[in-house]
């Protein structure tokens, strides 16, 4: 069996330049952005406010919400789940969809944002960096749990997902390529961020394990 | 000088680990900073922590200095001046002897390094004699977004050779050739002015400053300066006074050398004159202690800008875990995420509605504080600030992929 083990993710911001002052101007950077400008505005966003939006949330939401205050817009982006979409390409699509379906339902002049306030696109260069925690069964992976960062969790959980298996996260795939572990990858795979801070989910996911550790050790 | 491992109480022990598993991929690289002054100022203050650091995390960093006369840094205050949007008038002669400066330190300097981190237009001419192989970053810490078009256009020949610029803010960014990253300044948490302090240590620094804690304190430290807003704060304040029990405490420089300062100091006190809740206190630059007491002993804390580079100041109350309100200009929108984190307003009314609204729940207010404490954690920590230049290394190292596994 090979051990489970524990990497975490670091990202660098680089600043592309791009702007936009209007909803449709958003629309033509999201179009032509690359998957590092995606995950950036996406992955990263949570990942970033883990502690203070457990509600689900991107920085394309934020920033019709609270800037062009498009409340009825901000609310579609918001909704648009990004850990479901295998691929950066697809959630691109996703916003492209969205951003399209509401310029055709709403024609006329946009609103344009102050100087200052526009929004700006950006690219997160990626970095997978191993930790020293590795797991062998249940008890050592809820005692790695409780030690890596919350960016381990979400690489591991989260952004696992885009990456083969597709839509499988790591934790899932271990145990049930390893231990024949059903419950626990049910369990697991049905997490998403936006029900919880990653502080939260770390505390989900070690309760999912105690509780089958206990039958696992009682059966 | 602080281990690093004295950070991870700050940082978590996770970022020192982070940290350490980063640098041992950077083991013997020669880094090369900088900069135009050893001490005084943002840039030096960090260097002189960060330096060591780099030491102890097993690279070979060097710290330089770029050498003038009085005529060389009155021309580079007009180009800093300038950069930051005040009109400056730049002759020939001014670009002359900035290039005849710089052909003097390229000959006097060591330059020879794996990596180079030159900060601020000081020293960005020392490109002209880059090292094969050798990485140069231009780090620039100002605000460039009304820059002076023709200054920038002749900083802009040196900046454009370099293999990378950071800039602070994605507002700061300019049209370059070179790809540009996103690096905020940081705090440092373990320094006096932002150390845990004792609240004996409090109380006795608010003592011996004859500050009264009979109210809550309202406080915003800043120098005396009309971007800085102080007459809205003394009004915002007064909006609130027939409804709260509280003392206004606005801290500033003593303005000796700065006419302007002075004058609007004098502003402020007949602003405030007459109202006994209102304190206005001039201390020295070198009061990091008293600044650190007395946001400790704050209830609640402004910063009330009209305009703003960073405004580092944010994260030093939120890092004390204090409720802010502030201006949303410059950097303080990365900082403050909007009733998450902090307040951000734009008007005199504005500030005065939410420092009604936060004295009078004071559980919502010390939440804000609590979450604000958490996003300097992870954000604006000398630690990051470290751990981003060492990413920039490894990426420009790394043939500038987008993904790499370390």
């Amino acid at each position: 069996m090979e051990p489970f083990k524990f990497c975490t993710r670091l990202t660098l911001t680089q600043v592309t330049g791009l702007k936009a002052f209007t909803v449709p101007e958003l629309l033509e950077g999201i179009k032509g952005a690359d998957d590092a400008v995606i995950y950036h505005h996406t992955h990263r966003f949570i990942k970033q406010s883990h502690h203070l939006v457990p509600e689900g949330a991107n920085d394309f939401a934020y920033w019709v919400t609270n800037t062009v205050q498009a409340d009825r817009l901000g609310e579609e982006l918001t909704a648009i789940d990004i850990v479901r979409y295998p691929s950066l390409a697809d959630i691109r699509g996703a916003f492209v969809e969205t951003l399209e379906r509401h310029l055709a339902e709403n024609p006329g002049p946009a609103r344009t944002v102050a100087p200052g306030r526009e929004f700006n696109f950006m690219r997160s260069i990626r970095f997978s960096l191993p930790t020293d925690c590795a797991a062998t069964d249940h008890r050592t992976f809820i005692e790695c749990l409780r030690r890596v960062s919350v960016s381990s969790l979400y690489l591991h959980v989260f952004e696992a997902r885009l990456r083969p298996p597709y839509g499988v996260d790591d934790f899932s795939h271990w145990f049930r390529t390893n231990f024949n572990d059903e419950t626990v990858g049910r369990e697991i795979s049905r997490l998403d961020p936006y029900s919880y801070t990653l502080e939260g989910l770390r505390q989900r996911i070690i309760r999912i394990l105690e509780k089958r550790l206990e039958e696992v050790s009682g059966a | 000088m602080p281990k690093i491992e004295e950070y991870a109480a700050a940082a978590g022990a996770n970022a020192i680990d982070e940290l350490r598993g980063i640098a041992s991929r950077l083991t013997g690289r020669t880094i090369l900073n900088v900069n135009s002054t050893a001490v005084g100022g943002g840039v030096a203050e960090i260097l002189s922590r960060m330096v060591p650091m780099m030491t102890e995390l097993g690279m070979k960093p060097r710290w330089e200095l770029v050498k003038g006369g009085e005529d060389f840094y009155a021309v580079t205050k007009k180009f800093h001046n300038a950069l930051h949007g005040t009109p400056q008038e730049l002759t020939v002669s001014d670009l002359q002897l900035y290039r005849d400066t710089m052909r003097a330190n390229l000959e006097a300097l060591d330059l020879d390094a794996d990596i180079a981190l030159i900060h601020d237009p000081q020293p960005a001419g020392l490109i002209d004699r880059k090292p094969p192989g050798a990485k140069w970053i231009w780090r620039c810490h100002i605000d460039l977004s009304n820059r002076q078009t023709d200054v920038w256009d002749f900083l802009r020949g040196y900046v454009s050779r370099y293999d990378a610029a950071v800039i602070s803010s994605p507002s700061f960014s300019q049209d370059l050739p070179v790809k540009q990253f996103m690096v905020p300044p940081s705090i440092d948490p373990l320094s006096d002015k932002n150390r845990e302090l004792s609240t004996q240590e409090i109380s006795d620094i608010l003592d011996r400053l004859g500050i009264p804690l009979d109210k809550p304190l309202i406080t915003q430290v800043s120098r005396f300066d009309r971007l800085k807003d102080p007459i809205g704060v003394i009004s915002a304040f007064r909006k609130i006074q027939p409804y709260v029990t509280a003392r206004l405490l606005l801290v500033g420089g003593t303005a000796d050398d700065d006419p302007e300062g002075a004058q609007v100091l004098s502003e402020v006190r007949a602003a405030a004159e007459g109202n006994p809740d209102i304190i206005i206190l001039c201390l020295p630059p070198t009061s990091n202690m008293e600044i650190n007491a007395i946001q400790r002993a704050s209830s609640l804390i402004l910063q009330k800008s009209l305009k703003e580079g960073f405004g580092l100041t944010v994260s030093e109350a939120l890092w004390k875990g204090k409720p802010v309100i502030a201006g949303a200009v410059g950097g303080i929108p990365l900082q403050i995420t909007h009733k998450y984190s902090g307040i951000l307003t734009r008007t005199v009314d504005g500030t005065a509605y939410w420092m009604k609204r936060l004295l009078h729940e004071p559980e919502y207010a010390k939440r804000l504080g609590e979450n604000g404490r958490e996003h300097v954690r992870e954000n604006f920590l000398l630690t990051r600030h470290l751990r981003d230049y060492l990413l920039l290394a490894l990426h420009l190292e790394s043939g500038r992929r987008d993904f790499i596994h370390l």
